[in-house]
């Protein structure tokens, strides 16, 4: 036997798992059962008959439900095919989706969040010690990451944590006469979508302080001509999507309070900072973390997740209830602390979502300071490594690189010099990606840079697993020039080959469902 | 002393010799000199007053194991808790599904990398929809409350008009939910309830009229309650132009009329009862479903997976459907409301389960709670003083029980429960004062008779 010959960079031979396995309704069988149901005892059945029967004819459901009949077995058996096409963090390389902090998300963790399954929200104080204790210490970590004075963990989503703040914004206001006045929020180009779209639920207009074409970030006469007795609130994140930190934006958040507004610290992209910078020395007057994405919780094909958000003092008054609270012997709920005419008092219901803040509470305790300096450190390192290989394949660039800019912990690239010397997109080559068992995400819409590709490595890669990633870009880019049909008709070893999605907007052709589909497409 | 966490097993190139050596391909001496644009002013010099970290694993698992360990739970206590979390059975398959890696771990790919989510999402709608008799349902919202946030804002919109009409009888943090969302924008209007824990159809036909974009009712209610009229409500809505919205529990849907056979033209309500563990209220989930029609296709916030072809005959694709309208979409603030991470693992968990249960299951739980729920409440009737759905109403698995006329609180009542083990229902006495002292009980399929025996007896004894 000749040694076999495995110096190759990239995975030509990667082939992801393709079942082609039905939609579930095709798996039915009449009569097949996927779970014994527990039944009412005889002698209840005695003592109050059926338990439907009475009910009259018009409150009672004419037909069976059109549910797939399906032995346990083969139940099971779609969902793991479905898991296996299906590339997790667990699975592949994760860097390719920016801003999403893609981190590992540690086993341990896993299985003592399942620690709390069997508990209802409305136990006994008592009962609860032992989580209201986890809350309680979470708070006092997420005080000290930020500097700020004090936390909730009730909000679903880091999208709901903003909103949260939209709120208090606008409570705040009101409970100083000014909400009439107060009529709109800034945000820039590049915080997220929902930094703008949550605020506008809340009744906020919405004005974009636009970047300086140089450094890709607003500046302080920029900020000073949008910025006035109107603003209610300054909601950014920081570093931005395009990894770059503002380093004036302590002269914004003080322009900001100058004229009487709030300042929110959307910080989606708090792992650029841990232990390096915090909302409390930049001015902020709250902020939020997304505990599935910064502490490590799983992001569970988006969500169940929590947006924790924190405030100063004068703002605790705002927060939704309760809160917990601890008098050195029993840990307790708390709502006194509320302005109940202005306070905000609940944006999801009980107390958020427990296994998330247990899973952050124990990836902090295994990384404690120093680990989560670390933590920043490393992704920044790896983010700042990665950012000098993209670089270095031609046909890739970055914007606003002005000599000074130094990224944090990801970077919006553009491929804009590829698609002019080849006409393929970032999107195309997002999919050829697919090809090698990796991705990458493009950007939130509309593309405000062109032909975008957005990565974050976190601190969870290795090297080799970085420069596996940008050998396989590179390559890719490279098949750009010299065999760009390959790329255009990509993905050819994924999953399924190209979505035609010319129905997608066309009421008549979408199908949401199998039922519609089947009603569309007989 | 150094800051740093060399050779931390979650960061592997905390590793020093590779630090150095990708500091030096970057050109960079240290750490430190990363985070070049932070300026001096807003670097933290301080140190974080955070517990060191655990040295193992080991010691982590046993230092929140040890955290937990006196803490009780639905499995150690016999629960009859509801109130918008519910203790249903959850199949084995449930939870091997949902942790595994593969889906725990997913987020925002495309259908080609991640086309087991984008297929286990669009079975997940296809299911509900079944279940709740509509065409189109999104991807979960964060809760049953959102989800009621967004019914009647997704109404308003279409509608045009103002007014929401909200029931009397709501649980009071949904309706602080619902009315925190849509304030800017939307007026809520109560509507009584009767006696009987119903809507009140003389004061509905008073407070719907041209300014009313849609009457929100609930079914069963906050305290348990069927409602017999939603047909007439849907009517009086409808007469009036607005639509019908139903919040709805769909374990309830096996054997109850789906809320379109009564009129609704949105329906949404919680997807925790179908397989998903409390998780001391995380494993909330919300859905919104409608019938397949622009109009209100296009008002959902949230993302919605279709099916579509590829280019390969006879392979299954997804993508998303109307993706403009969401703000992930062009429109950013101008799409409706806004979208981000929420619940999707849940819907997940839920298409498992309806697939497991399939219909025979769920019409058998259904009737399995009804059945449980009525031998408790006969034979809570059979102690002095004590008096369970005293209102006479129709209800499924949640009941009112009156300890008024024991001479105890709930409060004091609950106290004595939780000492023999028990988690009595929730006190309700502060929310609804006009009901004296009530507290909802809630009796599922996982109630034996012998839970429910045990219950009854405690109770009359320590009332005695």
């Amino acid at each position: 036997m000749k040694r076999i010959d495995r110096s190759k960079k990239v995975r030509t031979g990667f082939h992801q798992a393709k079942w082609d396995e039905p939609i579930i309704f095709e798996l039915s069988t009449p009569g097949e059962r996927g779970v014994s149901v527990p039944k009412a005892s005889a002698a209840v059945a005695a003592a109050v008959g059926d338990g439907i029967s009475d009910l009259p004819d018009h409150l009672k459901r004419k037909e069976r439900v059109n549910l797939p009949e399906i032995s346990q077995n083969r139940v099971l058996r779609h969902y793991m095919r479905l898991s296996q096409m299906t590339l997790g963090a667990d699975v592949n390389i994760e860097i390719g989706q920016g801003t999403c902090t893609m981190k590992y998300s540690p086993k341990v963790n896993e299985q003592l969040a399942r620690l709390v399954a069997d508990m209802h929200p409305l136990q006994d104080e008592d009962t609860v010690q032992g989580m209201l204790q986890m809350y309680y210490e979470m708070d006092l970590y997420m005080r000290e990451i930020s500097g700020l004075d004090k936390f909730t963990f009730q909000p679903g989503g880091g999208s709901q944590a903003i909103f949260l703040m939209a709120s208090m914004v606008r409570g705040y206001f009101e409970s100083i006469g000014e909400a009439d006045q107060r009529t709109e929020v800034i945000t820039t180009l590049y915080s997220h979508p929902s930094d703008a779209a949550a605020p506008a639920v809340t009744g906020y207009d919405i004005v974009y302080v636009q970047p300086d074409p140089d450094t890709g970030l607003p500046d302080l006469e920029a900020f000073k001509a949008v910025c006035s007795e109107k603003t209610a609130a300054f909601m950014v994140a920081n570093p931005e999507d395009t990894g770059l930190f503002n380093g004036h934006i302590k002269e914004l958040v003080d322009y900001a309070h100058s004229v009487g507004a709030l300042c929110c610290y959307d910080q989606a992209n708090g792992n650029a900072v841990l232990g390096v910078a915090r909302a409390k020395e930049a001015g902020f007057d709250m902020c939020h973390f997304n505990l599935h994405k910064t502490f490590s919780s799983p992001h569970g094909c988006s969500g169940p997740a929590c947006g924790a958000a924190g405030v100063v003092e004068k703002l605790i008054p705002f927060l939704p209830v309760p809160s917990v609270e601890f008098d050195g012997k029993k840990y307790r709920l708390e709502c006194d602390f509320a302005d109940e005419e202005h306070g905000v008092s609940k944006v999801r219901a009980f107390m958020g979502v427990a296994p998330v803040v247990l899973r952050a509470y124990c990836w902090i305790r295994m990384l404690g300071p120093n680990g989560l300096w670390q933590v920043t450190k490393t992704a920044v390192l790896n983010n700042n490594y990665l950012f000098k290989r993209m670089m270095s394949i031609p046909g890739i660039s970055a914007y606003y690189e002005d000599g000074n800019n130094q990224r944090v912990e990801q970077c919006r690239y553009t491929m804009e010099q590829v698609t002019k010397d080849t006409g393929i997109t970032s999107g195309d080559v997002q999919r050829r990606m697919m090809d090698f068992g990796m991705h990458f995400w493009t950007s939130h819409h509309p593309y405000y840079l062109p032909e975008p590709i957005t990565l974050e490595p976190t601190e969870s890669p290795s090297k080799k697993d970085i420069d596996e990633y940008v050998d396989t870009v590179a390559h890719i880019i490279q098949e750009c020039y010299q065999t760009p049909d390959i790329v255009k008709a990509a993905p050819h070893r994924s999953t399924i080959h190209q979505v035609d999605e010319r129905w997608m907007d066309d009421p008549d052709g979408w199908a949401i469902t199998w039922k519609i589909y089947n009603r569309k497409y007989k | 002393m150094k800051k740093g966490f060399p050779n931390h097993p979650y960061i592997p190139n905390s590793v020093p010799e590779i630090e150095r050596e990708m500091l030096d391909f970057i050109g960079l001496e240290s750490l430190d000199d990363l985070h070049k644009n932070v300026p001096d002013t807003l670097l933290f010099k301080g140190e974080m007053d955070i517990p060191e970290a655990f040295g193992s694993e080991y010691e982590l698992r046993r230092h929140v194991e040890e955290l937990f360990s006196g803490d009780g739970d639905c499995k150690k206590y016999l629960n009859f808790l509801g109130a918008g979390c519910w203790q249903h059975y959850v199949p084995a398959i449930c939870d091997e599904i949902n942790s595994r890696g593969e889906f725990l771990t997913a987020y925002g790919g495309e259908a080609y990398n991640e086309l087991g989510r984008f297929q286990s999402q669009f079975e997940y709608q296809s299911m509900v929809a079944e279940l709740v008799g509509m065409d189109v349902v999104n991807v979960p919202a964060i809760d049953w409350p959102q989800a009621a946030a967004t019914t009647c804002a997704m109404a308003h919109r279409k509608t045009g008009r103002p007014q929401i009409v909200l029931p009397a009888i709501l649980d009071p943090e949904k309706r602080a939910i619902i009315e925190n969302f849509g304030r800017a924008t939307i007026e809520f209007v109560t509507v009584d309830c009767t006696e009987d824990g119903q809507i009140d159809i003389e004061d509905l036909k008073k407070k719907v009229g041209p300014q009313t974009a849609g009457v929100y009712f609930e079914n069963p209610n906050y305290l348990g309650v069927i409602e017999t009229r939603g047909a007439e409500i849907s009517r009086i809505a409808h007469e009036a132009g607005a639509e019908s919205l139903v919040g709805v529990d769909p374990i309830t849907l096996g054997v109850l009329a789906t809320p379109p056979e009564y009129g609704a033209d949105i329906v949404c309500g919680e997807l925790q009862p179908l397989g998903i563990h409390m998780n001391y209220g995380g494993g909330l989930a919300g859905f919104m479903a409608t019938r397949d029609e622009e109009a209100y296709v296009n008002e959902y916030p949230s993302r919605l997976f279709g099916i579509a072809p590829t280019v390969e005959p006879g392979e299954y694709g997804f993508g998303d459907v109307a993706y403009d309208r969401t703000s992930f979409g062009d429109l950013r603030e101008g799409g409706k409301e806004y979208v981000g991470t929420q619940a999707a693992l849940w819907g997940l968990t839920a298409g498992v389960y309806l697939a497991t249960m399939g219909p025979a299951g769920m019409e058998e739980v259904g009737q399995t709670c009804m059945q449980n729920a009525r031998y408790a409440v006969k034979k809570l009737n059979e102690i002095k003083g004590v008096r369970a759905n005293s209102a006479g109403g129709l209800f499924f698995k949640e009941f009112l029980v009156d300890f008024t006329a024991t001479g105890k609180t709930v409060s004091e009542v609950n106290d004595l429960l939780l000492s023999e083990g028990i988690f009595g229902g929730k006190d309700v006495s502060a929310e609804f004062p006009h009901l004296g002292q009530q507290a909802l009980y809630c009796v599922t399929e996982i109630h034996t008779q012998r839970d429910i025996d045990r219950l009854a007896n405690v109770l009359a004894r320590i009332l005695a």
